[in-house]
């Protein structure tokens, strides 16, 4: 699948911003965060603005952005139309939770249940976009149950690294956090080198006999229909050689798993601001790290009309 | 609603024959002079007299080499929307604008309501639908749906375009739906298939496999020419003085 720039940085800006949004509505609803005006306007903006900036960035992927409305309409059928749906309404009680948190300076009653329907809004909308992915029967590599705890987890990883590097820049840092966030990257990183040794190993059930009919014996394509790219090829025939896609492996996992679990290990023992800086470093690498893996994850994703084309 | 009819009146739909499909391209031409003024129109052409030609297209044709161990073939192969029972492009679909008639089981697009977000090409196994990068919104075979039901046409032309104009009469047009019709019949004789029936999108459209081998075809391989003797006599003498 052809890995579309606005489309790789939505579903990590957005997972990074809902995974945010979900750990600030838990904890700072419940009081386990202080109500700090500048934490809190600062993380929330950091939330909602992953999330409005992912949001928007998916609209420019559209042919027609200016109908982007109608998407709310069809919930009852379509994943990106729930998706649409559950993004949008986890807007009302984010904001709500937002004003109460960040502008009166509150947490409990009111203020702790819009945080706490913020955090299921969020977690819901990351469910609807991992299953707009899973229920594509025609790329094997998604549609499998791997596909949406990954959305999950990484939306967890991504959040709750975010969520640490906050507190420790406020000098907030909390251990619980800080443990959380290191056990949700070994976690992702686990999830994703079993999801890479699944589909390094997945028989593919459709193949160029199902796909035109013929039975038995070879079916080798001989002719194209078209002698230049046509849509179909430059959206579903990306191809990425197999020496670059294990470098690329390899790099994800150095900036978004790796590299982030030691600079974490090594919180636990730096004095602030040495501390604050590694929780900020392992969360700007580990969400450049994720565009990586995101951007493996469409271009390794195959298309089954790519077997038309003679392509296996 | 791209939620999706419980039954259809009618399974409209065609039936290919790869037995005597030529890969003339006829259907592809005909498909696209119909429909660039028909109902999904136009389908556009990007760069079309330039190096990087492209465009939408509702049919397009493969050529195959099928080997087995009677030996090998070629088959053409022409891949356009099969009208799926289950067509997830319709369900995946966030704004409505494609859906499957209740009446005769056709897949369309309404234009008008298409964001151009392409999900639905992607759950199309068949790569049946076209983006047109021009007009921003998605574009499929039709079924000529604007020539099937049309009064203005003679009725022997109330057929999709590329069947009307396939000169071997491999493309075949009709309710599937109906044990009784002509082309059901026709898919019961041959053995029609579905494509990748594994996925699970009950294409309308079938298939006729190309007909085993006959007997009747020559088996034996022409016998070997005979060794070139070098000739004798006058005309010899005059074969070797012209070879000099």
């Amino acid at each position: 699948m052809h890995p579309a720039v606005s489309v790789v940085f939505f579903t990590t800006a957005t997972g990074a911003g809902y995974g945010l949004l979900a750990l600030l509505g838990t904890l700072g609803g419940l009081g386990y965060i202080p109500a700090d005006f500048w934490l809190g306007f600062i993380g929330m903006g950091l939330a909602l603005g992953l999330i409005a900036a992912g949001l928007l960035s998916s609209t420019g992927h559209l042919g027609r952005p200016e109908r982007a409305w109608r998407a709310f309409s069809q919930w009852r059928s379509s994943w990106l139309s729930r998706e649409g749906v559950a993004s949008v309404a986890t807007f009302v009680p984010a904001c709500m939770f937002g004003i109460g948190w960040v502008f009166l300076g509150r947490n409990g009653s009111w203020v702790a249940a819009a945080g706490l329907v913020a955090a299921a809004g969020a977690v819901v909308t990351v469910c609807t976009t991992g299953m707009i992915y899973a229920s594509l029967k025609p790329i094997a590599q998604w549609h499998s149950r791997y596909t949406l705890p990954a959305y999950l987890i990484f939306a967890a990883m991504t959040g709750s690294v975010l969520a640490n590097a906050l507190l420790q820049g406020f000098k907030l840092g909390s251990t619980a956090v800080l443990l959380a966030a290191l056990l949700a990257t070994l976690a992702g990183w686990a999830w994703k080198l079993a999801t890479w040794r699944y589909n390094d190993r997945l028989e593919i059930p459709t193949t160029p006999n199902t796909a035109t009919g013929l039975v038995g014996g070879t079916v080798r394509s001989i002719e194209w229909p078209h002698t230049e790219e046509n849509y179909l090829l430059k959206e579903m025939g990306f191809r990425i050689a197999r020496k670059h896609s294990a470098k690329l492996r390899r790099i994800a996992q150095a900036l978004a798993f790796a590299g982030p679990a030691i600079l974490l290990a090594m919180v636990f023992f730096l004095p602030w601001p040495l501390g604050a800086i590694a929780s900020v470093l392992a969360a700007v690498a580990q969400l450049a790290g994720m565009l990586v893996e995101r951007w493996l994850y469409f271009a390794e994703a195959k298309h089954t009309v790519t077997l038309y084309y003679g392509r296996q | 609603m791209t939620c999706l009819p419980a039954r259809t009146e009618k399974k409209l739909g065609l039936v290919i024959d790869l037995d005597t499909c030529v890969g003339c391209q006829a259907c592809v031409t005909a498909c696209k002079e119909w429909n660039t003024g028909g109902h999904m129109a136009p389908l556009t052409d990007i760069d079309p007299y330039g190096g990087h030609v492209d465009g939408v297209w509702f049919n397009r044709v493969h050529s195959y080499e099928h080997t087995t161990e009677l030996g090998g073939r070629t088959v053409n192969f022409p891949r356009s929307c099969l009208h799926c029972e289950q067509p997830a492009c319709v369900t995946v679909c966030p704004t409505g604008a494609s859906y499957k008639r209740a009446s005769d089981g056709i897949v369309l697009v309404d234009e008008d309501k298409c964001i151009g977000c392409k999900l639905c090409s992607w759950a199309c196994p068949y790569g049946a639908r076209e983006f047109d990068t021009d007009v921003g919104v998605m574009k499929k075979c039709t079924l000529c749906v604007d020539r099937i039901y049309n009064d203005n046409l003679a009725v022997e032309d109330r057929v999709p375009a590329c069947v009307a104009a396939c000169p071997t009469s491999a493309r075949h047009f009709g309710d599937l739906g109906d044990p009784a019709s002509a082309i059901s019949q026709l898919v019961e004789e041959r053995g029609g298939v579905a494509l990748m029936p594994e996925l699970g999108y009950k294409p309308t459209n079938r298939y006729l496999p190309p007909r085993a081998r006959s007997e009747r075809a020559a088996k034996v391989d022409a016998p070997a020419l005979e060794p070139i003797r070098a000739e004798g006599g006058f005309l010899g003498w005059i074969d070797r003085m012209l070879s000099n």
